[in-house]
């Protein structure tokens, strides 16, 4: 049903109106666990997070009829392989409110080993210290290698070694959908 | 080092890959790629100059100068990408910008930066060049930054050493640093150099700046105009292969004219000893930049200097500080330019180990 003009091959593991009902569903959880949306903040990682946190912010929005700050952010810097994280232009982080002491979500598409996340983290403190660092997600595959856990999960999908999920989003892809493919490589995030 | 003029009239392929071992001590005049393709294989762990540099990864690295630049304008400016690692900035020519802008921008990506300068270091012992690269290499240099007053020096040091070297200013021959923020401050202004009428005037036959903007200003699709006394221009320039676009102007008025940039370049005193000039006043009258001749270009032309200047000789004071000049922000983002670039190949040294 959604991975129609879709030009890689896979198992369709979200369909469009899947990912859009997880989304609004992770606002919900966000408004039930933070007491409504006073002082929330999301901070979406480049690039998928970036458009994800833009919808749950809109999601938020139409639930609560507020405004909701959404940032993007680039954690490269901050990983710890610089031998791969080195190989790709470095984006610019566009956090133009203050973080002191305020809720802020991290938004991901996938959650993976973990690593991308403590980086995130790492460079978002950079920026202040919030009141907390929340985590959601679109999926999260397993395989961690670090102690992180998502707050929000979209779809939990078991997931091998030799498997990669492929999250298309309409804005950068001109569809919605989650994928699950073979791969001989490792999911680059 | 015998190569001091003709790096532009010869697009050679220096000996500065890994594979090539071995003292190379002539200029490797006569050797075009094309002859020897397979030096040449992919992302190399040097910056050298711009001419081997694809217009893919002159692109990548002034996206990645954008992240770059936002990481100078926070509160705090400093990121661990780089901790634990070594750049050794090591000077033979008096720098401060240069040297200064590097040193910041390894120490924002979280490395420790060693200055060496040649006045101060074991070269006025007699050291000679080789000897004091094999020193610091011995002492795990991740990133070895070079400035030397002979072109060449830094693709000799390339040859010998393991860590990726950047050549900051090598003679006559390169400064591919100096180019790439040149870039940047045309693009953040224009969008972008393709189809832009880019003048610059001056010394270029003494100008390792002008020779890696050439390089640049070129592969990104400018259309490049240079002007300068006979006795300061190239004559290799005119059949130097690769470099398409580049045109001779006639007079300072055609150079100028319709330019949406304008590029001074240095009188280089030190190096006029040749008697290529009759006098500074002279140079001044025939090819300075004031505001009459500023007039000429596009309205709004950005008006560049890769410093320091000489006010009043190749640029007037007025243009020098007027709305129009864009000379501090070159400075400004040179440190980005040079994040970038370290940050790059800090990752390629570290792979290849």
């Amino acid at each position: 049903m959604a991975s129609g003009t879709s030009e890689i091959q896979g198992k369709v593991i979200l369909s469009a109106s899947e990912v859009r009902r997880a989304l609004i569903r992770i606002a919900h959880e966000m408004l039930e666990r933070n007491g409504g949306p006073q002082g929330l903040a999301l901070v979406g990682i480049k690039k998928r997070g970036v458009q994800i946190a833009h919808r749950l912010a809109g999601a938020l929005e139409a639930i609560e009829g507020q405004p909701i700050d959404v940032g993007g952010l680039d954690p490269r810097l901050y990983r710890d392989d610089l031998e791969v994280a080195g190989t790709k232009p470095v984006q610019p982080t566009e956090i133009n409110f203050d973080v002191e002491n305020r809720p802020v979500v991290l938004v991901d598409d996938v959650l993976y080993t973990g690593r991308t996340i403590r980086a995130a983290m790492d460079a978002l403190i950079d920026f202040g210290r919030p009141a907390s660092i929340q985590l959601a997600v679109l999926v999260d595959r397993g395989h961690r290698e670090l102690p992180i856990r998502a707050d929000f999960v979209g779809k939990n999908v078991p997931t091998a070694g030799n498997e990669a999920i492929r999250v298309l989003l309409q804005e950068l892809d001109g569809e919605d959908s989650v994928l699950l493919v073979r791969t001989p490589e490792e999911e680059s995030v | 080092m015998a190569r001091t003029r003709n790096a532009v009239a010869t697009r050679e392929a220096p000996p500065a890959r890994r594979s090539r071992k071995g003292p190379v001590t002539k200029t490797p005049e006569g050797i075009s790629p094309s002859t020897q393709p397979e030096l040449w294989t992919g992302p190399d762990r040097h910056l050298l100059d711009l001419d081997h540099v694809s217009t893919q990864e002159i692109t990548e690295i002034l996206r990645s100068t954008d992240g770059m630049k936002e990481v100078l304008s926070r509160r705090v400016r400093k990121t661990p990408a780089l901790r634990g690692k070594t750049i050794v900035t090591l000077f033979f020519e008096a720098s401060t910008r240069t040297r200064v802008s590097f040193e910041q921008a390894g120490k924002v990506l979280g490395a420790d930066v060693i200055n060496v300068t040649a006045s101060a270091s074991s070269v006025t012992k007699g050291e000679s060049l080789l000897n004091t690269v094999r020193t610091l290499e011995s002492m795990h240099v991740d990133v070895l930054v070079i400035r030397h007053p002979h072109s060449g020096a830094p693709y000799f040091v390339a040859s010998h050493i393991d860590a990726p070297v950047v050549n900051a200013g090598d003679g006559t021959h390169a400064h591919p640093t100096q180019a790439l923020l040149d870039l940047y401050t045309i693009e953040s202004h224009l969008g972008g150099v393709a189809g832009k009428k880019i003048a610059i005037i001056g010394d270029l036959l003494y100008s390792r700046v002008a020779r890696s903007n050439l390089w640049g200003l070129t592969k990104m699709g400018a259309n490049v105009v240079v002007y300068g006394p006979p006795t300061l221009m190239p004559p290799e320039l005119d059949n130097a292969e690769g470099l398409d676009g580049v045109v001779r102007a006639a007079s300072m008025e055609e150079a100028v004219d319709e330019a949406d940039v304008v590029m001074m370049l240095r009188i280089q005193r030190e190096r006029q000893a040749a008697g290529h000039l009759p006098s500074m006043r002279e140079y001044s009258r025939v090819y300075g930049l004031n505001a009459r001749r500023l007039k000429l270009a596009k309205p709004g032309a950005l008006v560049m200097h890769p410093g320091p200047m000489n006010e009043g000789i190749e640029i007037s004071p007025d243009v020098a500080h007027g709305a129009q000049a864009v000379i501090e922000e070159q400075v400004a983002n040179g440190v980005a330019v040079r994040m970038a670039v370290l940050y790059m190949l800090a990752a390629r040294g570290a792979s290849g180990r």
